[in-house]
Parts: C-alpha cells; sequence; structure tokens
C-alpha cells in the first residue's frame, strides 16, 4: 500500500473543531477512508466531541452515535443487534474511544462485547492522557509524564492493553500509529473483513497535551516507534507479527534509538532534563522500555492462541 | 383470548413477547430475573424473533439499548433498584435522545442492607430522567400497560421512553389469573415500529453532538411537550385500548369511590390495591372515604389532582423516601393543589424498605386523620419502631 | 438529506461545521509546486483534509480549513512549503 492508493474520497468535511494538528482527527480520516460509507461511529465522551464540534452540524460524513464516556463497547452491542435484525450486517460498527473509554472507565463494556463475540472494530486512539477535560492521566499515561493530576510526574506505569485485548481470544487485534499512516489504513481494512470483535490502537501524539510544536506531531509518532516507546503489531487469529520499523527492531536489524531522544522533545517530560537530570527516572524508564521488548520478542514467538 | 395462571414477572414477559421487541438486553437481578429470563427462553425456542442481549451491567444494558432504538428498532428491558441506579446516566440519555424504550423496574428497595423487599424509591430517584412512568397494581393492569406503553412512546407527539414499576413479590411472584388476548388484535393496536430518526449511513447524521446553551433548554421543553401529551394520550389510547380488549385500569389516576367522599387516599402499586380494601372497609363504619391511586407519576397528574383535591382532604401514602424531604407524591401533591379551594395534603412514609402496609395499617392511618389527630404540615412515620445505633 | 422530525440532537453533515477554521492560522503553507514531486505525504498527513488532491496528483491548500499546523511543510520530504505569517 502506498500513500498513492489511499482513496481520494473525504469522509470527514473540512471544518472540525479539534486543535490544529490533531492525530485524532487524522486518524479518523484515514479510517473512514478504509472503511467507506456505511460505517458507523459509536463515539464515547472524548476530544472527539471537539472534532464534532456542535449542533446543529457536524464534520462527520457517517452515522456517529455519540455515547456516554463508559458505555462504547455495549453500544456497539446494541448497534449491531439492531442492524442484525435491519438485515444490514454488512454496516461497520466502530467504537472510536480515547484511552480513558478504553483503559479506565470504558474498558468493562469493551471487555464485556468482545466476549459477546460483537462483531465491531474497537478503535482506541490513545493521546496518553484524558485530553479532553485538561490533560489529566489515565491508565495509558506513561510512567514519568506530566499531568494535570501528576504534576510532579506519573509514578505509576501504563497498562498493556493490547494484551489484554491478546487474552480475550480476538480474531484481529492490531496496533498502529497516526505516524504510519498505510500501515494504520491496511490495519483498519484487515479488521473490516474479519467478522467478530477487532482490537486496534492507535498511537496519537497531541501536541497540546504533551505540549510540543505541533507540526513535530507526526515526528513525535515516529519517534516513538523508533525508540520502542510504541511497538506496531498485529496478531492474526492470535499470532502475533511485529511490522515495520518494530519488525526490524525485534529481528535486530535495527536499533531503538535512545528513549531520551523521544521524552525530551516534549514539554512534561521537561521536569526529568531540568533544572538538573533525573538519571534514576531516565533510567528507569529506560529499563522499562527494555524489558517491554524482551516481553515482546516472547509475544512474537508464542503468540497468545485464539483456539 | 386465553387465560393465563401465573406469576406478574411472566405475565410481564409474556406481553413483552406480544409486542415484538427486535432487541432486547438485560441483566439479571432479583426479583426482575423471571422476566428476563423468560424471554432469553422465548428467544431460544423461537418463540420471540430478536436478538437478546446478555450483557455486562446495567449500565451497558441501556446503553445497549439506547444504541439499537438509535438505529430504529424496538427495544425492550426489565431490571430493579440497584440495577435502575445503575443505569442512572443512561435513562437521561435515552429520555433526552427521544428513544421509545420500554422498560421494566420491579420496585425493590435500595441497599446497604441488602433487602429484596418492594418500596418505590428506586423508580421514584428517576422521575427526572424523561421517561414516562407508570406503576401497576396487579398482573393484568401489568399485562396490559406494557402493550400499552409501546403505543404511547412511539406515538410521534411523545417519543419517550416509558418505565412500568410494580412491587417486588407482592405482584413479581405471586400468581394472578390474566385474560390474554389473540396475537393478531395486539398487532392491530400496536403495528411495528415507525422511527422519527435513526442512524442510517445512507443519510448520515451524528446523534448527540455537542449541544450549547443557545439550543438545549428547547430540547428540554420539547420533551416537556412530549409529557404534556401523553398525559391526554394515556386515557385515550387507554380507551382505545378498551375497546379492544374490554379493559381500563384508569387515565393518571384510577379513581375508587372518589365521587361523594371527604377524604381522598393517594397510593400507588401495591399499596394501591391494598388501600382499595381499606377504602371499602372505611366506607362500611360510615366515612366517606376514596382512593386515587397513581398509575402515572411521570407526567405527574397534576390537574387530575387539583380536580379531586378540591373541598377535599388527600392523604399520601408514600412508600418511597426522599431523605431530608419526605415522600414524593406528598410533596408533589402540595404543589400540584397548591391554591385549590379547601384542600388540605396529608402524608405518611409507610412501608419503607418493604415493610408491609396492610389494608388495616392504612385504615388506622385514614382514622388518625379523620379523627383530627394528623396534621397536614407534618409528615408521619408510620409503624416507627424506637431507633439508635445497634 | 432526509430531515428527520424528531426534536433530539441530530446534527447533519457540511464543510466548517466549526466555522472558517482557516482563519485559526498564524502560519499559511505555501507551495513551491515547481520542485513539488506529488509524493502527496502532505495530502496524507493534513488532518483536515485541507490539502488538496487533483485528479494528476497535484496539491493545492484549501485555505478556507487549513488550521496552518505545519505538519505538510514538516513532513514534505522535498522542503518545498513554506509556512509565511499570516498578514
Ligand atoms: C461518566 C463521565 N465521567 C467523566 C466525564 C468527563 N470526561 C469527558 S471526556 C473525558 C476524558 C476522555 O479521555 P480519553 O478517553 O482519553 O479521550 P481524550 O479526551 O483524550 O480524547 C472525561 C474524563 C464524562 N463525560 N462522563
Ligand atoms: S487536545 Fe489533542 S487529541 Fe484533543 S483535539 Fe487537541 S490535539 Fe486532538
Ligand atoms: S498547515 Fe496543517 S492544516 Fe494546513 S494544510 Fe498543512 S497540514 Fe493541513
Ligand atoms: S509533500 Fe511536498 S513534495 Fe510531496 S506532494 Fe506535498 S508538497 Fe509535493
Ligand atoms: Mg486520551
Amino acid at each position: 500500500m502506498a500513500i498513492k492508493d489511499l482513496p481520494r474520497e473525504e469522509l470527514m468535511h473540512p471544518g472540525a473543531g479539534s486543535c490544529p494538528a490533531c492525530t485524532d482527527l487524522l486518524t479518523l480520516r484515514m479510517t473512514l477512508k478504509a472503511l467507506g460509507p456505511k460505517t458507523v461511529l459509536v463515539t464515547p465522551a472524548s476530544c472527539t466531541a471537539s472534532v464534532a464540534c456542535g449542533y446543529p452540524k457536524t464534520p462527520f460524513g457517517v452515522p456517529v452515535l455519540t455515547m456516554a464516556f463508559a458505555a462504547g463497547g455495549a453500544a456497539a452491542s446494541g448497534a449491531v443487534a439492531a442492524l442484525h435484525r435491519l438485515g444490514e450486517d454488512d454496516v461497520n460498527v466502530v467504537v472510536w474511544a480515547g484511552d480513558g473509554g478504553t483503559y479506565d472507565i470504558g474498558l468493562q463494556s469493551m471487555s464485556g462485547a468482545m466476549e459477546r463475540g460483537t462483531n465491531f472494530i474497537f478503535v482506541c486512539y490513545n493521546n496518553e492522557i484524558y485530553s479532553n477535560t485538561g490533560v489529566q492521566r489515565s491508565g495509558a499515561t506513561p510512567f514519568g509524564a506530566w499531568t494535570t493530576t501528576t504534576w510532579k510526574g506519573k509514578v505509576d506505569q501504563r497498562k498493556d492493553m493490547p494484551a489484554i485485548m491478546l487474552a480475550h481470544r480476538l480474531p484481529y487485534v492490531a496496533t498502529a500509529s497516526a505516524s504510519y499512516i498505510e500501515d494504520l489504513y491496511r490495519k483498519v481494512q484487515k479488521a473490516a473483513s474479519i467478522r467478530g470483535p477487532k482490537y486496534l490502537e492507535f498511537h496519537i501524539p497531541c501536541a497540546p497535551g504533551w505540549r510540543f510544536p505541533m507540526e513535530r506531531t507526526i515526528e513525535m509518532g515516529r519517534l516513538a516507534v523508533e525508540t520502542g516507546a510504541w511497538a506496531l503489531f498485529e496478531a492474526d487469529d492470535g499470532k502475533v507479527e511485529f511490522n515495520l520499523r518494530s519488525k526490524q527492531i525485534l529481528d535486530g536489524k535495527t536499533q531503538r534509538k535512545p528513549i531520551e531522544e523521544y521524552l525530551e522533545l516534549q514539554g512534561r517530560f521537561a521536569h526529568l532534563f531540568r533544572p538538573e537530570r533525573d538519571e534514576e527516572a531516565l533510567a528507569g524508564i529506560q529499563q522499562f522500555i527494555d524489558r517491554e521488548w524482551e516481553r515482546y520478542k516472547q509475544l512474537a514467538a508464542c503468540g497468545m492462541s485464539v483456539g | 383470548m386465553t387465560l393465563m395462571f401465573d406469576v406478574g414477572n411472566k405475565v410481564a414477559a409474556k406481553a413483552v413477547q406480544m409486542c415484538k421487541p427486535e432487541v432486547i438486553a438485560a441483566y439479571p437481578i432479583t426479583p426482575q430475573t423471571v422476566i428476563v429470563e423468560e424471554l432469553a427462553r422465548f428467544v431460544e425456542n423461537g418463540e420471540l424473533d430478536a436478538e437478546y442481549l446478555c450483557v455486562e451491567s446495567e449500565h451497558s444494558v441501556m446503553a445497549a439499548t439506547c444504541a439499537a432504538a438509535s438505529m430504529g428498532v424496538r427495544t425492550f428491558t426489565a431490571t430493579s433498584s440497584q440495577g435502575l441506579a445503575f443505569m442512572h446516566e443512561m435513562l437521561h440519555w435515552a429520555g433526552l435522545s427521544r428513544l421509545p424504550i420500554v422498560m421494566i423496574n420491579v420496585n425493590r428497595t435500595l441497599g446497604p442492607g441488602w433487602s429484596l423487599w418492594p418500596d418505590e424509591t428506586d423508580s421514584m430517584a428517576q422521575r427526572d430522567t424523561g421517561w414516562i412512568q407508570f406503576f401497576v397494581s396487579s398482573a393484568q393492569e401489568a399485562f396490559d400497560t406494557v402493550i400499552l406503553a409501546f403505543r404511547l412512546a412511539e406515538h410521534h407527539e411523545v417519543q419517550l421512553p416509558v418505565l412500568i414499576s410494580y412491587s417486588a413479590f407482592t405482584i413479581s411472584h405471586t400468581m394472578m389469573p390474566v385474560e390474554i388476548p389473540e396475537q393478531d388484535d395486539v398487532d392491530a393496536f400496536l403495528p411495528p415500529f415507525k422511527p422519527y430518526w435513526r442512524l442510517d449511513w445512507r443519510n448520515p447524521v451524528t446523534f448527540g453532538n455537542v449541544l450549547s446553551d443557545e439550543y438545549h433548554m428547547e430540547k428540554r421543553y420539547t420533551m416537556h411537550l412530549g409529557m404534556e401529551a401523553a398525559k391526554r394520550l394515556i386515557p385515550d389510547l387507554g380507551r382505545e385500548y378498551e375497546q379492544r380488549f374490554g379493559r381500563y385500569h384508569g387515565g393518571l389516576i384510577e379513581e375508587y369511590r372518589t365521587d361523594d367522599a371527604d377524604y381522598v387516599l393517594l397510593a400507588m402499586a401495591s399499596v394501591g390495591s391494598e388501600a382499595k380494601v381499606a377504602v371499602d372497609n372505611l366506607r362500611e363504619q360510615g366515612h366517606r372515604v376514596g382512593l386515587a391511586r397513581l398509575r402515572v407519576v411521570r407526567p405527574y397528574p397534576d390537574e387530575d389532582l387539583r380536580r379531586i383535591g378540591r373541598k377535599r382532604k388527600l392523604i399520601a401514602l408514600d412508600r418511597n423516601i426522599s431523605v431530608g424531604s419526605g415522600g414524593w407524591m406528598y410533596h408533589e401533591t402540595r404543589s400540584a393543589v397548591m391554591g385549590v379551594e379547601g384542600c388540605d395534603v396529608y402524608g405518611y412514609l409507610c412501608g419503607v424498605g418493604g415493610r408491609d402496609v396492610t389494608y388495616e395499617d392504612i385504615e388506622q392511618m385514614a382514622l388518625k386523620v379523620f379523627t383530627g389527630d394528623a396534621r397536614p404540615d407534618v409528615v408521619e412515620w408510620w409503624d416507627l419502631k424506637q431507633t439508635g445505633g445497634n | 438529506m432526509e430531515r428527520y422530525t424528531a426534536d433530539t440532537t441530530i446534527s447533519y453533515p457540511c464543510d466548517g461545521a466549526a466555522g472558517r477554521t482557516g482563519g485559526w492560522r498564524d502560519f499559511r503553507p505555501v507551495i513551491d509546486l515547481t520542485i513539488c514531486i506529488r509524493c502527496l505525504r502532505c495530502w496524507a498527513y493534513c488532518p483536515e483534509g485541507a490539502v488538496l488532491r487533483a485528479d494528476d496528483d497535484s496539491v493545492s491548500i484549501n485555505y478556507d480549513y487549513c488550521k496552518g499546523c505545519g505538519i505538510c511543510a514538516y513532513e514534505c520530504p522535498k522542503k518545498v512549503i513554506a509556512m509565511e505569517r499570516e498578514e
């Protein structure tokens, strides 16, 4: 898949309400290109509300069901059941939830929808914070990150949600990044081609939330992958395969860049560098990433059988 | 027409089956369980052609139900007590979405202090969520009200969800004879659902977008108009139902022996049926007393109450509690009859937490008013035992 | 589009749901088409869909809605997009 092959049709109208450089919007735009118009989005409370902006207008060219924060997965189950009754099983139902609506308040109903076998795609667009309410920490916020509820940096590590989803024995689980857009596009299409519950998680750099210059948004996502802070992989029927740069890293063909190269560009980690370097924290973060990659190796070797 | 002799929950499930909902999402809670078990069985046996979703919580029940209704299909669910409370956020969602969902709530006391016994606080605590609320006092009334509720909810002037409540055990688990109409007649009364909005990829709209203060109040106002329309439509549809099926349970209020009454008891749900016995007994003793059984509390039957309250003393028997305020029926009735000539409202809190309220209790409460031993400005806690720690 | 009669929060799709978001811009992307190699990275990565892709894959900016984020300029492999301060 090359950029030229991405469809021209736009299902997002220009003039949405999100911040400049918003990759929530970018990945929505790409996802809808991949899915086409026979799609219903379920959007729990999140920044996607600021994308949609305001009654009586909307930039969305597909139907959108705004949903309560906790209820993305449950709403998908209801929507899919109704579409089945209407003889419209070919309509894609996609929950578009933030990390809060996935890792935290949305976990129960998402897990339930997966276990119920709902034929849908759950997309977690992970900007590693509650951005809509003003940058509070979430279960996806990395250790050390400043947020408005962790002023000195988060003291806990993030969860591994893709692994939790793998443990649900889903037919398809994949991670992607706003900065590897063709890969993201392909994974959305792949998910849509499989029946049953699918989980996709997109890494979403957020300039205002992470405090970096907005034009470097795509670079930030790239650096996350190059340093190994984010990994691109997919699990088809439980068989885990890493993709692109992450595959090269896993196969030892490319070295991971030091994590500091990623951290030092973001204001949310500034306290780790200034006024003086917090060596302990920086080393701890690097060690965490190193350990994550040891786990990834095991994951790639054994996968998670769907059986 | 056939006769069914069974517990209230099974009778209610039968009514739901005959209304042909297309999506049912449910989560079990005593004493509602039999309804959702029965519906699951109907769906598995092919006796009801519907999608049945076993979801993982009541919040999810109502989310799934809202989503299904948003796609334009008829939906039903049932719950009780903690389950209804857990749904609270989504109840508002359903109301503001103008989704004609029908739900049964089996009234059960809220914990802690786990309790299974009836008390209307669970339903009454949801009175501001935009749901039309019925309270029924027999299995037959539950059956008939389910069918009426779908018709009402789906009426274009209403477009609001409907909650039907009845008492734990005294209705839900008590065997009663019930007349079951023919399916053809139900179909004729309740045609297939035609939604007034839906999510359809051919007509892609965004539902529930950010709604600024510039628009919000008007959305609430039109919900209010839906409630006002329901006030008119509940008796009208009730009469239409009567013509077809031969039964009428009342409009917003069922009035019993009120014509020449000086005193009128106000009650609902199973206290309402017990109060009928009390009225008969008190009448035999020569007291001119009647009963206004509130079948509907949202919309509140304020106009009916003003008419009934003229030159009469009303005695509200609340089996629900808003701690720090009192019983809802008492307070809402007081504000409804404000300025009505010669009307006083007396209030009792009785059976809160499920303690039995017998007709004898009701007679005693009424007599206390008749003899001038009760005050209209003080709500009395009936049958209150000694308090003070463990 | 069919308009629904239900009085609830139904919004209909259109350009400029949040207004002319081009007005948010501090810097304006300007493409030097003589050097552009039509790789379409700017088109793909513009969150707004404000880079227009013509039939011949030449690109231009929709200034009505471009928010001036600078992603297109930063990601352009030929660095042919200049961010010029708006007057
Ligand atoms: C029940 C409930 N609690 C809290 C909120 C407030 N709230 C709205 S969006 C949000 C954060 C969303 O975070 P996330 O899911 O990560 O999406 P993002 O805003 O980052 O896009 C919160 C806390 C809410 N809408 N509902
Ligand atoms: S805060 Fe971040 S995720 Fe939210 S709209 Fe702005 S850029 Fe997008
Ligand atoms: S500056 Fe940003 S919004 Fe404008 S065209 Fe470039 S990428 Fe799109
Ligand atoms: S990214 Fe640069 S070179 Fe590529 S199409 Fe856009 S302007 Fe041309
Ligand atoms: Mg987030």
